[in-house]
């Protein structure tokens, strides 16, 4: 069977080829690291495998089925969920609210049975509370507590990024997407980080794509790399192996071949 | 720590909450007993602008699109009401959910538009939808046409209403519930995903909120908010007309919004009730001793006498402008201002 798989995706803007051909395969409970320098085509791909762009060739395979071209609100109920590396949060909601939508494609409640709730007992208020304790498990994980009722807009950016983590890991998703979890943290919050997204491979058992420039921690965390050029895959395979991989020294580092260098 | 996790949503947060909104009611049912005939007028008035508004709110405020077009639903829900009652001979709130039943097929329509359609290019495609609409109205012939339509009388449950108190007590209840159901609207899974729409809907898209469903369905439901409201009007007015229905009732609509605060429950009906009156008591602004005099010589002296005839409408603007200038929370941010004044007070 089939986990995850992308195979020969391809994805142009008018005539800039920002994906050409990339494939790889992704094994239940890994954590597959995607690294390459600006522009290289990172989060295009995750826009692809989401359903935000429509890729212009190639196909996305999650479980045996094949998930190309599919709208991105099925594709989260397919089970995988994302965070984005400029943070997409609901500003005007607070920090409860903003996962609680995490639980979204958990919950029945529509405009009847929501509008016409009455009482703990009536089936939306029920749900709302079920939920909501399922919330506050995440809240605590992340330890979240003190920003529980605060309005997101204003939290430092840090905690914006946790609450964005949280509220993908609400979905309770089978595949998690990272876009740069650690971007712009110093390095107390990286490690907690670290911490974080090990724990959600071990205890969670969640399969873990991530894109990442810290390279200390893609090379700590990672399970396998794959790395992207101008769109093109250059490089695939584990830390050790791609650290040193002539391409990816030369595409990161400029480091023209023959040259002793190793990334750190 | 033990949570109460239902009291994040609860109706009543608090038991002080709890007490004002049963002085509200208590206030409610004496109302026509303590103000003279032209105030339980004013009221009905004001109930039916409020449901319009919540439902305006539920799409503008709470799911970010724009809509200039509700006079058409109003419009829809007014006829629709009276020609289900007379041509189809149904009672009175069975043709009234009907009605608004239609403005909310209507409404699911228009948001097909809005799929692709944002800010200025939805206000013009809404804002067609209702200029459109009153002139096919004033076209079809069944509909009255020009001449427009009476309503019928109105019985409920063997009961004639056919006084302002009679009708005060049907538009209150239904006002509340609709109200009450808005807000729990909010609280639950359809409000967040409407937030979720307008603050981030990429986001929201990845989270699995269907954009499609959840657009229309919020258009659907504002649609049917001002049908409703509508059916209601036809028996305020008893007698509607095409003209009644114009663009600037759907401008009117969206400035008791504003100037309530979008977004909020409590905002929009604090707009509908202040703007409401202000539309009823400036229309007699001329009959005012001394200052309608005053007003009438300024206005036929440098402008023309239809300027202050019209005089709701530039205090309407005005309105709207300083609160886009000073407080763009609305009625709702003033509050919220005074509350912290008064609890930092004296510092």
């Amino acid at each position: 069977m089939t986990f995850f798989a992308v195979e020969n995706l391809s994805m142009t803007f008018g005539g800039l080829k920002a994906l050409d051909n990339v494939s790889f395969e992704i094994v239940k409970g890994e954590i597959f690291a995607i690294i390459g320098p600006n522009g290289a085509g990172k989060t295009t791909l995750f826009n692809c495998i989401n359903g935000i762009y429509p890729p212009s060739g190639g196909s996305v395979i999650f479980k045996d089925k094949p998930i190309r071209g599919i709208k991105p609100d099925k594709v989260a109920k397919a089970g995988i969920a994302r965070t984005f590396q400029n943070i997409e949060l609901f500003s005007n909601m607070n920090t409860m609210e903003n996962i609680m939508l995490g639980r979204h494609l958990f919950m029945k409640t529509g405009l009847f049975r929501g509008g016409l709730m009455w009482g703990r007992n009536s089936f939306a208020g029920k749900e709302e509370a079920d939920n909501r304790k399922k919330v506050e498990e995440i809240i605590e994980l992340l330890e979240l507590q003190t920003f529980r009722n605060k309005f997101v807009g204003a939290l430092p950016y840090g905690i914006q990024k946790k609450i964005e983590l949280g509220r993908a890991l609400a979905a309770e998703p089978e595949l998690l997407l990272l876009d740069e979890p650690c971007a712009g943290m110093n390095a107390e919050e990286k490690q907690d980080v670290v911490f974080w997204i090990k724990d959600i491979q071990d205890e969670l058992g969640i399969t873990i794509l991530l894109i990442e420039h810290d390279m200390n921690m893609v090379m700590d965390i990672s399970d396998r790399i794959l790395t992207l050029n101008f769109g093109k895959p250059i490089a695939m395979g584990y830390p050790e192996e791609v650290s040193s991989h002539p391409e990816v020294l030369k595409a990161y580092l400029g480091v023209e071949d023959g040259e002793d260098a190793q990334i750190h | 720590m033990k949570r109460d996790y239902y009291g994040d949503v609860k109706l009543f947060s608090s038991g002080v909450t709890l007490f004002w909104f049963a002085a509200l009611i208590i206030f409610l049912l004496l109302y026509p007993f303590l103000f003279e005939n032209y105030y339980v007028y004013m009221a009905n008035y004001i109930a039916i602008n409020i449901i319009v508004v919540v439902g305006l709110n539920l799409l503008v405020g709470y799911t970010g699109q724009i809509s200039l077009g509700h006079a058409g639903f109003f419009a829809i829900g007014a006829y629709g009401t009276i020609v289900l009652m007379t041509l189809a001979s149904f009672p009175f709130l069975l043709a009234l959910i009907c009605a608004g039943l239609i403005a909310a097929g209507f409404g699911f329509l228009l948001g097909l538009p809005a799929l692709r359609l944002e800010g200025p290019y939805l206000a013009i495609a809404t804002l067609g939808f209702g200029l459109t609409l009153t002139t096919v109205i004033g076209r079809i012939d069944m509909l009255g046409g020009r001449q427009g339509l009476h309503a019928p009388d109105l019985v409920i449950m063997g009961h004639h209403l056919t006084t302002d108190r009679q009708f005060y007590y049907l538009a209150m209840i239904i006002t509340v519930l609709l109200v009450i159901i808005a807000r729990n609207i909010t609280k639950t899974k359809v409000g967040r995903a409407f937030v979720a729409i307008r603050d981030a809907h990429i986001a929201a898209e990845t989270m699995g909120v269907n954009l499609v469903l959840y657009k229309t369905l919020a258009f659907a439901l504002s649609a049917f908010y001002a049908g409703v409201a509508g059916g209601l009007f036809a028996f305020v007015l008893r007698f509607i007309e095409p003209e009644l229905f114009g663009f600037f009732l759907s401008i009117f609509f969206l400035t008791m919004a504003v100037a309530g605060g979008l977004g909020t429950v409590m905002g929009p009906i604090a707009g509908a009730i202040l703007l409401s009156f202000l539309d009823l008591e400036l229309r007699n602004i001329l009959n005012i001793p001394y200052v309608g005099d005053w007003l009438r010589q300024l206005s036929t002296s440098h402008f023309s006498l239809t300027g202050v005839s019209n005089i709701q409408f530039i205090v309407f603007g005005t309105i709207l402008i300083l609160i886009m200038l000073f407080e763009p929370l609305g009625l709702y941010g003033l509050w919220i201002r005074m509350k912290k004044y008064w609890k930092t007070w004296p510092f």
